[in-house]
C-alpha cells in the first residue's frame, strides 16, 4: 500500500469507530424508546463477534506441521486459567504474551 | 475544580494505566515490525483509540488496499461500543456538548467499565471527574503505543510472538462475556461459523463471510435467543 492508501485505511477505521460510538446518541436522543430488535442485538452481538475474533487470531496456525498449534494452545490455556483465577488483565495478557514469546522463541523455536 | 477532579480521577485509572501501557506497547512494536513508524502509531492511537481495531489494523496495513472492507470491519469489530453508548445516554445527558463529544469518542471497553463502576467522591465535580478518566485513559494508550513503536527498534530481545497480545486480549474479553449464561449461545455461534468460513472460504473472504453469517444467524435465531423478555 502507498502512504495515501494507508492514510485512507486509518481514516476509514477511525470514521467507523467514531460513527459506531456516536450512533446511539444520534438515534436515541432523550426519551426516545429503544426498539426491541436493537436491544436484542446489543445482547447477542458482542459475544458472537468476540468469538469470531478469537478464531481469527488462529487463522495462520497449522495443525499439520511443526509446531502443530501447541504453543497457541498452551498460551491460551495460560490466559484462560490465569484470568479465571485472578481476574487480572496484566497477568493474563502481559504474562500470557511473555509466556507465549518464550514458548515460540525458546521451547518450540 | 478541575484540579480536584483530576486528582480524584487519577488513582481510579491506575489499572487502566498498566493495561494500556502494555497493550499499547505491544501494538506499537507490532506496527513497527510491519514497517510503520511512530507517526502512524500516534495517528492511529489518537484517531481510532480502540485496541481490538488497532491490532486488526496492523494486519490491514500489510494487506491489499480495501477501504470499504476496512470500514465495515471497523463497524462490526467495534459494534459493542454502540451498546455501551446506549447505557450512557442517561448519565451523559447533563454534560456540555464539547466534553460530551470527547467522552463519547473515548468510550473504550476499559473506560466504559470505569465510568460504570465509579462515582466522583464527595465535593468533586462529576462531569470533570468522568472527563478526566476518559482523557487519562486516552493519554496512556497514546503513550504506550508511541513507546512500543520507538522501543521496537532497539529491543534487546526478539519480539517474535508479541502478536499473541491480541489473542490474549480477545480471549480475556470473550471469557468475561461467557461468564454470563445468555452470551454462551451467541459466542458459540461466532466461533463455529468463523471456523466453518475459515475452512470453506478463500482466505481473503473468510472474515467477511463470517460477519455476514453471524449477523444473519443472530437475526434468524432471534425467536430462540431473544425469547425471554427482561
Amino acid at each position: 500500500m502507498t502512504g495515501v492508501q494507508v492514510l485512507i485505511t486509518v481514516l476509514m477505521l477511525s470514521g467507523a469507530t467514531i460513527l459506531i460510538r456516536f450512533l446511539p446518541f444520534f438515534l436515541f436522543p432523550s426519551g426516545k424508546e429503544i426498539p426491541h430488535a436493537v436491544l436484542y442485538l446489543g445482547k447477542v452481538l458482542p459475544a458472537a463477534v468476540m468469538g469470531m475474533l478469537v478464531v481469527y487470531c488462529f487463522k495462520d496456525v497449522s495443525l499439520l506441521s511443526w509446531s502443530y498449534g501447541m504453543p497457541e494452545a498452551i498460551g491460551c490455556l495460560f490466559v484462560i486459567i490465569s484470568y479465571l483465577k485472578w481476574k487480572n488483565l496484566l497477568i493474563s495478557i502481559g504474562g500470557g504474551t511473555a509466556f507465549y514469546m518464550i514458548l515460540v522463541q525458546v521451547i518450540f523455536g | 475544580m478541575k484540579k480536584k477532579a483530576l486528582k480524584a480521577a487519577f488513582p481510579k485509572t491506575m489499572p487502566v494505566l498498566m493495561g494500556y501501557l502494555f497493550l499499547g506497547l505491544a501494538f506499537g512494536v507490532l506496527l513497527r515490525e510491519k514497517g510503520y513508524g511512530w507517526g502512524w502509531a500516534l495517528l492511529m492511537s489518537v484517531t481510532i483509540f480502540s485496541g481490538s481495531l488497532q491490532f486488526f489494523a496492523t494486519e490491514l496495513v500489510v494487506a491489499s488496499f480495501q477501504p470499504i472492507t476496512a470500514f465495515f470491519m471497523g463497524l462490526l469489530i467495534n459494534a459493542r461500543y454502540a451498546f455501551y453508548g446506549l447505557s450512557m445516554l442517561e448519565p451523559f445527558r447533563q454534560i456540555d456538548k464539547r466534553k460530551k463529544g470527547y467522552m463519547i469518542f473515548g468510550l473504550t471497553d476499559e473506560t466504559y467499565a470505569l465510568l460504570c463502576s465509579t462515582k466522583a467522591p464527595e465535593g468533586v465535580d462529576q462531569t470533570w471527574y468522568s472527563f478526566f478518566i476518559v482523557l487519562l485513559d486516552h493519554c496512556y494508550w497514546i503513550m504506550g503505543s508511541l513507546l512500543g513503536n520507538l522501543l521496537g527498534q532497539v529491543l534487546p530481545f526478539s519480539s517474535q510472538g508479541i502478536e499473541f497480545a491480541m489473542t490474549a486480549l480477545f480471549l480475556v474479553i470473550f471469557v468475561d462475556q461467557l461468564m454470563v449464561r445468555e452470551n454462551r449461545a451467541p459466542g458459540a455461534i461466532g466461533v463455529v461459523l468463523t471456523l466453518i468460513c475459515l475452512i470453506a472460504l478463500p482466505r481473503d473472504y473468510f472474515l467477511v463471510g463470517a460477519m455476514v453469517g453471524i449477523l444473519l444467524s443472530l437475526i434468524l435465531l432471534k425467536p430462540v435467543l431473544g425469547g425471554r423478555k427482561q
